[in-house]
């Protein structure tokens, strides 16, 4: 019956219902939207990191994961790498951010080729002129590209030579030499890769390379993937967490003001209710029940919202920004908002249950 | 006080309001026995205190002083949950305005009273027979809006008796109605009290509806002037 009533008072006032409903689903979109975004574009980075096909990454001493602009490695460091024990490949790369995060990446190709198996052409083929550049087809689509089309990027007018798959090394790829001299960065690397003979290597190799360089992050790929994670990135978490925070706070506004409304519009029910022998108890938990149900739609809105997001963000900026979707956060966001409506509740709540019944049933 | 056969017993009962800095006295010294199975009609002005009888026999607000009984429970020593048990258990209430609660079914706001109580929604047979005296069987399954004045009265009674109150206490039940169901919702009263040995309590403006009752009670001014 307690179902009953909760349903039926929910009918009552549908505009009011999907109103409260939509609104406590903007901060579950929120939330998981920021999560798919931070799991997406650090997954996205993993695998185009493993695209590459090197056991081991090279980088400059004092650099982060997401500072990747500049070339400050000697690339003399590429050739010196290349005779180093059970070293198969070294390659460089460069890399500059073109658009926070899109970044433009300048590779040896043929090297890069050997080491990774080569990209695979939608379009066109690989470079050739020195203004030539590769797009990979999530960018192609966010800029209408094709092979054949000119685009400008620092300043400068690049040829697309060919769109590729995308999940290797970069969304933009030109010529190491000709991003080179366009940064004015001649005989310099971002970061350098490494390809051993035998991946069992990798340990021993990267050992002796710390003991060679000890100021300088060596990582083996299986540590930098892990490290694309949102618990690596200073402030990521902090961040989930405020916008965490947020979500409680529009949910206890939304459904407080909400129950606040439902109580005072019900203020006669309640008395009569209560002229029917029904506890102050009784009372809350209608209340409480009625937001509860609020916020498990507003749950199911909001995961069914976040999918309308990751298919925004996926059509319109595929190659700038990357969503999945998290499902193990729905009973997480679930969770925060239930916590918000119920303690938004609370207030309607008992200030219902605490209703004098005569003046209840005097009210008009 | 308690002579055993009473099922209200009050004495000197008093109730103040307190109006802003003002204490408005409603009852000053009201002495009322009641036995199981009366129908009683009380008569007189407004102001005179009539609700504010019902409302504390029917446990909606505690005595200021005084003495009230009501089936063997002390009304003044019983805390705002025992007031609560007093309703869902022993009272049952008839409103002028029907006080049906709107978004449910004639149905289930009857089920809403056997839920309340703790018993099982679905009435026992007998008051299936207690619908069919009420003439709303076929009228369950309607919200209060499609229902009628008088229909809506009926099922407010059909509500307030389902747990089988020892006392049903009716403020008004015809000041909203026509003459023709005003005398229909008298006739069930009646029969109630008659069939089924209910007590009731009946406050009224009209006299042929006031002619009902087996005593007819007057009160005036908080006091109870008159019993014939």
């Amino acid at each position: 019956m307690t179902g009953k009533l909760v349903l039926e008072n929910l009918k009552h006032k549908p505009m009011r219902s999907l109103l409260s409903i939509l609104l406590i689903g903007v901060p579950v979109t929120l939330i998981l939207t920021l999560v798919g975004l931070s799991h997406g574009m650090l997954e996205d980075s993993a695998h185009r990191a493993q695209g590459i096909g090197a056991d081991i990454f090279f980088r400059p001493r004092g650099t982060s994961l997401l500072s990747l602009s500049g070339a400050p490695l000697p690339e003399k460091f590429v050739d010196y790498f290349e005779h180093w024990p059970h070293v198969k490949i070294a390659t460089g790369v460069v890399v500059q951010t073109v658009q926070t995060p899109l970044v433009i990446t300048g590779a040896d190709l043929p090297k890069f080729n050997r080491m990774s198996g080569g990209f695979d052409y939608l379009e066109g083929g690989p470079l050739r002129r020195p203004d030539d550049i590769l797009v990979d087809r999530y960018y192609a689509a966010q800029k209408h590209l094709h092979a054949g089309d000119s685009v400008e990027m620092l300043n400068h007018s690049w040829h697309v030579a060919g769109v590729i798959e995308g999940g290797k090394l970069a969304r933009l790829v030109v010529q190491l030499k000709v991003l080179q001299d366009l940064l004015g960065a001649t005989g310099g690397v971002s970061q350098i890769y490494l390809k051993l003979d035998n991946p069992a290597n990798t340990a021993a190799v990267i050992q002796a390379l710390k003991e060679k360089f000890p100021d300088y992050p060596i990582y083996s790929m299986e540590e930098l993937t892990s490290m694309y994670s949102v618990s690596s990135v200073a402030g990521l978490q902090e961040f989930i967490y405020v916008i965490m925070g947020i979500g409680v706070v529009i949910g206890f506004a939304v459904v407080c003001l909400s129950m606040y409304m439902a109580v005072l519009q019900r203020t006669r029910e309640i008395g009569i209710l209560k002229s029917l022998g029904a506890s102050n108890g009784f009372i809350l938990r209608i209340i409480l029940v009625e937001a509860v149900a609020l916020g498990i739609g507003g749950t199911l809105l909001g995961v069914g919202m976040s999918y309308g997001a990751w298919w925004l963000i996926r059509t319109l900026v595929p190659a700038s920004i990357q969503m999945v979707i998290v499902p193990a956060w729905w009973p997480i966001a679930g969770a925060i908002t239930l916590a918000g409506a119920a303690l938004g509740a609370l207030y309607p709540g008992l200030s219902a249950a605490r209703h004098d019944p005569i003046e209840a049933l005097a009210y008009e | 006080m308690n002579n055993g056969r009473d099922i209200i017993e009050v004495r000197e009962l008093r109730k103040i309001y307190r109006v802003g800095n003002v204490d408005v006295p409603a009852l000053r010294g009201l002495d009322l026995n009641v036995k199981p199975g009366e129908f009683l009609s009380i008569v007189g002005p407004s102001g005179s205190g009539k609700s504010t009888l019902f409302h504390i026999i029917g446990g909606l607000t505690p005595p200021t002083s005084g003495q009230v009984r009501v089936a063997d429970r002390d009304l003044a020593s019983l805390t705002d949950a025992g007031r609560t048990r007093l309703r869902k258990q022993t009272v049952g209430f008839v409103f002028q305005k029907f006080n049906l609660l709107p978004n449910l079914t004639a149905r289930d706001n009857i089920a809403v009273a056997r839920h309340i109580a703790g018993l099982d929604q679905k009435p026992d047979p007998q008051f299936e027979e207690v619908l069919r005296l009420l003439g709303i069987a076929s009228r369950l399954d309607h919200k209060p809006n499609a229902l009628s004045g008088g229909e809506q009265q009926r099922i407010a009674i059909a509500r307030a008796i389902v747990n089988r109150p020892a006392i049903l206490l009716a403020d008004e039940p015809t000041g909203n109605l026509d003459t023709e169901n005003s005398q229909a919702v008298l006739d069930i009263l009646r029969d109630l009290n008659q069939r089924l040995g209910q007590t009731i309590l009946m406050i009224t403006h009209n006299p042929e509806a006031a002619a009902f009752g087996h005593h007819l009670v007057h009160m005036r001014d908080g006091r109870i002037s008159g019993r014939t």
